[in-house]
């Protein structure tokens, strides 16, 4: 079946079978960044923007996308440089593989979120696993991004 | 210093956070790929009567199907280890016998993976079900004998197949027994240390195809692509000149990605069928199929005078390796070799066994032995301080090994000459520790409400830095036409941020912005031998190797510009940027880099510098917990923790903070979340992140982070390892807060709501 999707404002087509994801429908689209860890639904690395909301592609079916604005990393290239550089700045990245998702959702939760609490940024993010960091550096650098105290 | 010890960020780190293309399933593209599969055992024992691939081998795409029947049977090892490697070669591709639910039984390729699917479930294979072994306490001299034929090892080290042994080890210094028996305490408590997922975002993948000169190229998410290209060479007997290995970004690894357990069998279809191939392993088998930490019980005696003096630690260990024996050994001996070094004791002994069982192979995992040893000695030490009403500070105080003694059991092999602790600042870890938490104040609880309790625990530990006598590491720099430098590493980073802290060290040495050094760390055929990122080798080994590179290459520099300029060595001076002749002249290094790669140099200037050390400096690191415990439900909240870490200098301290973060929140997973499953016939249930639970940010409290530096004099720049020490202290610290929270003492892993209020209402009872 052939399905329009918008993406990152631009219209495109692709061509799916029956019951495909929208994870796997971005992939054949080239946006490699949108990547798999779970298939469970567990993890948040294969989270992208429909219509502003952080969205976890590889367990929504990729019709859901028809009429909406997905977005992946390659959308927010001005916010996603902006977090990087405070994200590298702590060290706060290491194997990098979770961070498009973990992104995402942080530049959505910066858009959703009003002068959130230390506990409003952690329950917003929690569905974003890392294995690596820790955590810590992922919230001093999600404080600055925000401009929390 | 310029560029050591300043908080640099990752090389790699503004790619990787933009979405470049940088892992292996990125780069792997354009080449038609042929989809692999494997099809597994659903039996946890069984030996295969029969194997038909008639109907499969007619589903249209279908390329090839290989059992048993078509490959080699020699035997073989999948740890990534220096060669001859110290575990026993008990595997083949595939044979007759399985031995855990997810053994390979076939391998199937086909042009997509509808076809494989479909061609897999055509497979007939006929099993005879054996009675498997699923309780590791019951594997010696069982009825069930796993591994009939006689492994091959390198050296003796205890394997008794035809009882289950996989391996054994004894390390021992002076009569435990009898300072046991001169004690005027003794207690003994065993501990069970439980298997343990990796759960790295990245699961495991590679892709293989012949290129334009007919060789094998594997592009693979490995810790160990050196080691991959020995296997896949003598496995599929391929020259090892004709295997390239290359290393994309790595999406995490944790040691599991130190054992290689998928290479093979896309080489093989690639060899077979001359045809691109690619492999990807699903979450599921990921956790099932691949390699856990090595579960264990083990035993610990402790003697010591009222006083609080250790006199004697004996540690007998029990360990599962599951259906193979990757690591089995070298884990296993790590337990007592960062156990017993730590405690000044007349005596001490560490010994016992590992086992095959029929469950998932255990590996490589972070920690390495040292995890499950230190949960154990140091809960025993906590269980120690309680029976003398003692503080738990004060009796290491009194006993922690220090810096400048010698200690006979610290260069981890009997019989070899006793090392002295040139480096620890342990002691001062332990007090500021104390302050961070407020020890004094807060030991051991505090009572927060009638139905919650806070406790407080701490644990102390160490781990090496690479394998003394070796690890052997070499790095190679090139100064390039336009006056920066190509630095070409072995080791891998895999997030870690090794291409990172090696870059700093070269920058330090030639005097240029970290910018100026490109790292390349990608590919056998280019990058000089490392034996890979492991045992906390990154910084300490390969890093000294950079630092004699880089010396050399100062040295190259002056003496091209020498013959090129006429002038004398001592009349050139080299800041990094110019060199400055004593006439007054200044020539920029871009101008005297491309002289002398010209016409008039015909000096293309590569240094190399290879090192391994003949000792293995242990890092140290104090950890505080504390946490609530809701009297309840029993459930277990981390509050804080607090981690004081001697690492040596700190080459990157922004770097090495996470590290630490990292390590403690894995260690908190162990501690309180993380166990594999199993159903009654032997096939791992938690196989996915839906039952197996990795911390998530809500579960891990505050980690609080400080460093007390010691100076390492065999390390670069005085520096230590740090990448595997950090996990190994939140296990024993929060076994110890729960109880000084509650009473209950939980000596097996994890401290789940229903032990800890088990443990309540039995207490009560």
């Amino acid at each position: 079946m052939e399905i329009k999707l918008k993406i990152n404002g631009i219209n495109k087509e692709v061509t799916i079978k029956e019951g495909e994801y929208l994870q796997s429908a971005l992939k054949k689209l080239g946006f490699l960044n949108v990547r798999k860890g779970c298939e469970t639904g567990s993890c948040g690395l294969c989270t992208v923007l429909l219509d502003g909301k952080p969205t976890l592609s590889c367990s929504t079916l990729a019709v859901r996308g028809i009429g909406k604005d997905i977005t992946t990393l390659e959308g927010e290239s001005v916010e996603v440089a902006k977090f990087a550089e405070v994200l590298t700045g702590e060290g706060a990245d290491q194997c990098g593989y979770c961070s498009p998702g973990f992104t995402l959702t942080v530049i959505a939760m910066k858009r959703e979120l009003e002068s959130p609490t230390i506990d409003e940024i952690k329950h917003y993010l929690t569905g974003n696993l890392c294995r690596c960091t820790g955590y810590m550096g992922q919230l001093r650098a999600v404080k600055k991004y925000m401009e929390v105290k | 210093m310029n560029y050591v010890g300043e908080g640099i960020k990752k090389i790699d780190g503004m790619g990787l956070i933009k979405g470049a293309s940088s892992y292996t399933e990125d780069i792997a593209l354009g080449h038609n790929y042929l989809t692999v599969k494997l099809l597994r055992s659903p039996h946890a024992f069984a030996r295969i009567k029969n194997i038909d691939t008639t109907i499969a081998s007619k589903i249209e795409g279908i390329e090839c199907i290989l059992t048993y029947k078509d490959v080699t049977d020699k035997r073989f090892t999948l740890a990534g280890q220096s060669f001859p490697e110290p575990s026993p070669h008990d595997r083949r591709i595939l044979g007759e016998f399985v031995r855990y639910v997810g053994d390979e039984v076939a391998i199937v390729a086909g042009k997509d993976e509808e076809s494989v699917l479909k061609a897999m479930k055509l497979i007939k294979v006929d099993y005879e079900i054996l009675e498997p072994i699923l309780d590791f306490e019951k594997a010696i001299d069982h009825k069930t004998i796993i591994h009939t034929e006689k492994p091959y090892t390198s050296f003796n080290y205890g394997n008794e197949h035809m009882r289950n042994i996989a391996a054994q080890d004894l390390l021992v210094e002076g009569d435990v027994e009898e300072e046991l028996a001169n004690s005027d305490v003794v207690i003994e408590h065993s501990y069970h240390t439980q298997s343990q997922i990796h759960g790295m975002m990245e699961n495991y993948i590679a892709v293989t195809y012949m290129d334009f000169q007919d060789r094998m190229n594997i592009i693979s998410s490995t810790q160990i692509p050196f080691h991959v290209r020995r296997h896949v060479s003598k496995i599929l007997d391929i020259p090892r000149s004709k295997i390239k290995v290359i290393k994309p970004r790595v999406g995490g690894g944790f040691g599991g990605k130190q054992t290689a357990p998928m290479e093979i069998y896309p080489a093989l279809i690639t060899k077979v069928t001359g045809k691109p191939a690619k492999l990807a392993y699903n979450r599921k088998e990921t956790h099932t199929c691949t390699t856990t930490r090595h579960e264990m019980k083990l035993t610990v005696r402790l003697g010591a005078t009222k006083d609080g003096i250790i006199n004697a630690v004996d540690i007998h260990g029990l360990s599962n390796t599951g259906a193979y024996g990757e690591h089995a050994w070298t884990v296993f001996s790590v337990v007592g070799q960062k156990t017993l070094p730590m405690y000044r004791a007349k005596a001490r002994r560490f010994y016992g066994e590992v086992v095959y069982t029929n469950m998932t192979t255990a590996g490589a995992f972070r920690g390495y032995g040292a995890t499950q040893g230190t949960f154990a000695l140091e809960s025993a030490v906590n269980e120690l301080a309680k029976k003398l009403d003692m503080d738990p500070s004060l009796i290491r105080e009194k006993n922690l090994v220090k810096q400048g003694e010698i200690n006979p059991t610290l260069n981890s092999f009997v019989g070899e000459k006793s090392i002295e602790l040139a480096s620890s600042t342990l002691d001062e870890c332990i007090t500021r520790g104390k302050e961070m938490i407020g020890w004094d104040k807060k030991y051991p609880m505090q009572k927060i409400s009638p139905t919650k309790a806070r406790g407080i625990g701490m644990a102390v530990t160490m781990q090496g830095s690479g394998i003394h006598g070796i690890d052997t590491a070499s790095a190679t720099l090139k100064l390039n036409d336009d006056g920066f430098y190509t630095l070409l590493v072995g080791v891998s980073d895999m997030g870690q941020g090794c291409d990172t802290v090696v870059a700093q060290m070269a920058a330090e040495i030639l005097g240029v912005p970290v910018s100026k050094i490109i790292v390349n760390s990608t590919d056998t055929d280019v990058n000089p031998y490392d034996p890979g990122a492991y045992a906390s080798s990154g910084t300490y080994v390969t890093g000294n190797a950079v630092i004699k590179a880089a010396n050399l290459m100062v040295e190259k520099i002056v003496e091209g510009a020498s013959k090129i300029l006429n002038v004398p060595e001592e009349d050139i001076e080299f800041n990094g940027e110019s060199l400055l002749l004593k006439d007054g002249k200044e020539i920029s290094l871009d101008e005297i880099a491309y002289k002398l790669v010209s016409y008039k140099g015909q000096n293309q200037i590569m240094t190399t510098g290879t090192w391994g050390g003949y000792t293995s400096p242990p890092p140290f690191i104090a950890g505080f917990a504390e946490v609530e415990v809701d009297l309840e439900t029993g459930k277990v909240e981390m509050v804080d923790y607090v981690a004081v870490v001697d690492c040596g200098t700190v080459i990157n301290p922004n770097l090495a903070r996470i590290q630490v973060e990292g390590g403690v929140a894995q260690g908190i997973g162990l501690a309180l979340f993380e166990d594999i499953k199993y159903d009654a016939k032997g096939k791992m249930i938690s196989d996915t992140f839906m039952q197996y639970k990795i911390p998530s940010r809500c579960d891990v409290g505050d980690i609080r982070v400080e460093f007390k530096p010691s100076f390492e004099p065999t390390g670069p720049f005085g520096a230590k390892s740090i990448g595997e020490v950090v996990i190994n202290t939140s296990a024993p610290a929060i076994a110890d807060a729960v109880a000084n929270a509650t009473g209950v003492r939980i000596r097996t892993l994890p401290i789940t709501p229903e032990k800890v209020l088990m443990g309540i209402v039995n207490a009560e009872f």
